[in-house]
């Protein structure tokens, strides 16, 4: 289990990006962060990832303290990051560099075949496509097993169709491997087609405004009544989120500490 | 059935002509960088052999092969290559060596950086061969200053190239080695290395260019033997054809060199090749 007290991060150049995220997330739980620009999602997620450890609070992940990137996190960034002087098997088993070679060319094989791209394991990653490349990085976390994934807009330089085929890959994976997943999104149907609960985020200092379950059966379609109920409910959210936002109040008092409205 | 044979055919012949076309422009596009100086050389070698001008101080082509031959079976030329080769080796080994050495540090280590590099950009401004009275001074007029000498020649683009390299190396993929927890150790193997490497290779190139300049400016001012000897030698008596041919030599072998790092540098550079279409 993942949890998150009162997590804070303020930058050396004074901005309060996090004021105090309460959050717990159980093992296999898929979370949707959402919210307007600038309201430290992507902070929040690199806090969790141990990247840039967090200036207040604690992340705790199954009761060890995250201060430094942990092998039982993963994360993936919103652009693929592949490295462009290795193949994509050894760009995918990167993650590995300490096992032995047989087991390493194994997982690697067994990754990218999940994500569908057997074939591409000679080729080197400017030779991808956007969609391909960003699945290479997906194999390339999921290689090493671990028991967080956090994804930051992973897919959101990618076009409908392509979005929509790797939303449907992550699920199958996600079915396979039941990792937690954090997942960053300004996408709205994203959120709902893969999430077990929503949380809408608002600025200054960054904290959560409002956490929704969304109770669908899966697989979900997109084009159902509950679907778009589901949909209308978060849009509302987020628009009170961004109106409580006094304009110019940069640096209006920090919000009480877990001030989440639950409904 | 028929449909698909024709649309196979119809696309088969300007796909075939394209093909051939691009063989025939491989060919020929090299050779095209030719045609002007060997019309130049014929041409001139025609006004000579027919008496037009004397080309005395400005040797035909035949003339300058014929002094190549001659220099070559002496042994004159190999031996004199030799020396001037195994200058810029050492003075390319030194320079690059130490440049490495400065240029990492300087760009891993902010404190480096800080602590040398404004001494090391205003020592860069000045002239390098401003630098010889005082090599001559302090080492002699033998092999230590000349070798000194294309050092600091070679040094500066070496040092420079390496330490921007390291500044700019793509800090997104830096973080996916922290991601993966890497030590430091494996950060700069894994890492830091590969992503460097291209500018570094460039450097090299154009520091090795540069000592073979600075060879040529070490070896006017005073050497016994040595290309540049040739050059002097040529010059005091009169015969310009050694001239020519001492320059000839400089470019067969400081290219061949700069291939030579080309030659090793390729298998780990491979992934950077751009598919290139013109
Ligand atoms: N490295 C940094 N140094 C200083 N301030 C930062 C840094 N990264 C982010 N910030 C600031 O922290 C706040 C939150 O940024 P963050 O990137 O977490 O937002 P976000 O919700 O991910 O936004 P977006 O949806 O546009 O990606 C912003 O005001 C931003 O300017
Ligand atoms: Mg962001």
């Amino acid at each position: 289990m993942l949890v998150l007290e009162r997590v804070g991060k303020t930058y050396p150049n004074g901005v309060h990006a996090l004021g105090g995220v309460s959050l717990e997330v159980e093992l296999g739980e898929i979370v949707a962060v959402i919210g307007g620009s600038g309201c430290g999602k992507s902070t929040l997620l690199r806090t969790i990832s141990g990247l840039d450890p967090s200036s207040e609070g604690s992340v705790v992940l199954d009761g060890e303290r995250i201060i430094a990137p942990h092998e039982k996190i993963g994360i993936i960034f919103q652009e693929p990051r592949l490295l462009p002087w290795l193949k994509v098997a050894d760009n995918v088993g990167f993650g590995l560099g300490d096992r032995p070679k047989s087991e390493r060319a194994h997982r690697v094989a067994a990754a990218l075949k999940r994500v569908g791209l057997a074939d591409k394991a000679g080729v080197w990653p400017r030779e991808l496509s956007g969609g391909q490349a960003q699945r290479v990085a997906i194999a390339r976390a999921l290689v090493p097993r671990p028991e967080v994934l956090l994804l930051d807009e992973p897919f959101s330089a990618l076009d409908a169709f392509t979005r929509a085929d790797l939303q449907d890959h992550l699920l199958d994976l996600w079915t396979d491997l039941r990792p937690t997943l954090i997942l960053v999104t300004h996408d709205v149907d994203e959120a709902i087609v893969l999430a077990d609960r929503i949380m809408v985020m608002c600025p200054r200092p960054g904290r959560v405004f409002e956490d929704i379950g969304v109770d669908l059966p899966r697989p979900r379609d997109r084009q159902s009544a509950a679907f778009d109920f589901a949909k209308r409910r978060v849009l509302a959210a987020l628009d009170r989120s961004l109106q409580r936002v006094p304009s110019g109040a940069e640096d209006e008092p920090k919000a009480e500490a877990g001030a989440a409205l639950w409904w | 059935m028929s449909l698909v044979g024709m649309s196979i055919i119809v696309e088969g012949s300007p796909a075939q002509e394209r093909t051939a076309r691009n063989r025939w422009a491989r060919l020929t596009r090299p050779a095209l960088g030719f045609v002007l100086p060997v019309t130049l050389a014929v041409t001139w070698e025609f006004v000579v052999r027919m008496g037009w001008a004397s080309g005395r101080l400005a040797p035909p082509p035949s003339v300058i092969f014929a002094t190549f031959v001659d220099l070559a079976r002496t042994g004159d030329l190999q031996r004199n290559t030799l020396v001037t080769l195994g200058r810029v080796a050492a003075g390319f080994g030194l320079g690059a060596g130490v440049a490495t050495i400065v240029g990492a540090a300087a760009g891993y280590s902010p404190l480096v950086r800080r602590l040398l590099d404004p001494s090391l950009q205003a020592l860069r401004a000045i002239p390098s061969i401003a630098w010889v009275p005082l090599f001559i001074l302090w080492l002699g007029i033998f092999e230590a200053s000349k070798v000194t000498l294309i050092a600091v020649g070679v040094f500066f683009p070496v040092y420079l190239g390496l330490m921007g390299a390291i500044q700019s190396v793509d800090r997104k993929l830096v973080e996916v080695g922290r991601a993966f927890r890497l030590s430091d150790v494996a950060m700069v193997r894994r890492i830091l290395l590969p992503a460097v490497l291209p500018a570094y290779v460039i450097s090299l190139r154009s520091g090795l260019g540069l000592g073979w300049m600075f060879v040529v400016a070490a070896e006017l001012m005073g050497a016994s033997e040595g290309l540049g000897y040739l050059l002097i030698d040529g010059q005091q008596l009169g015969k310009p054809a050694e001239i020519v041919t001492a320059i000839v030599a400089f470019a067969i072998v400081g290219k061949a060199t700069d291939w030579l790092i080309a030659l090793v540098a390729t298998p780990f550079l491979r992934w950077e090749d751009v598919v290139r279409q013109d």
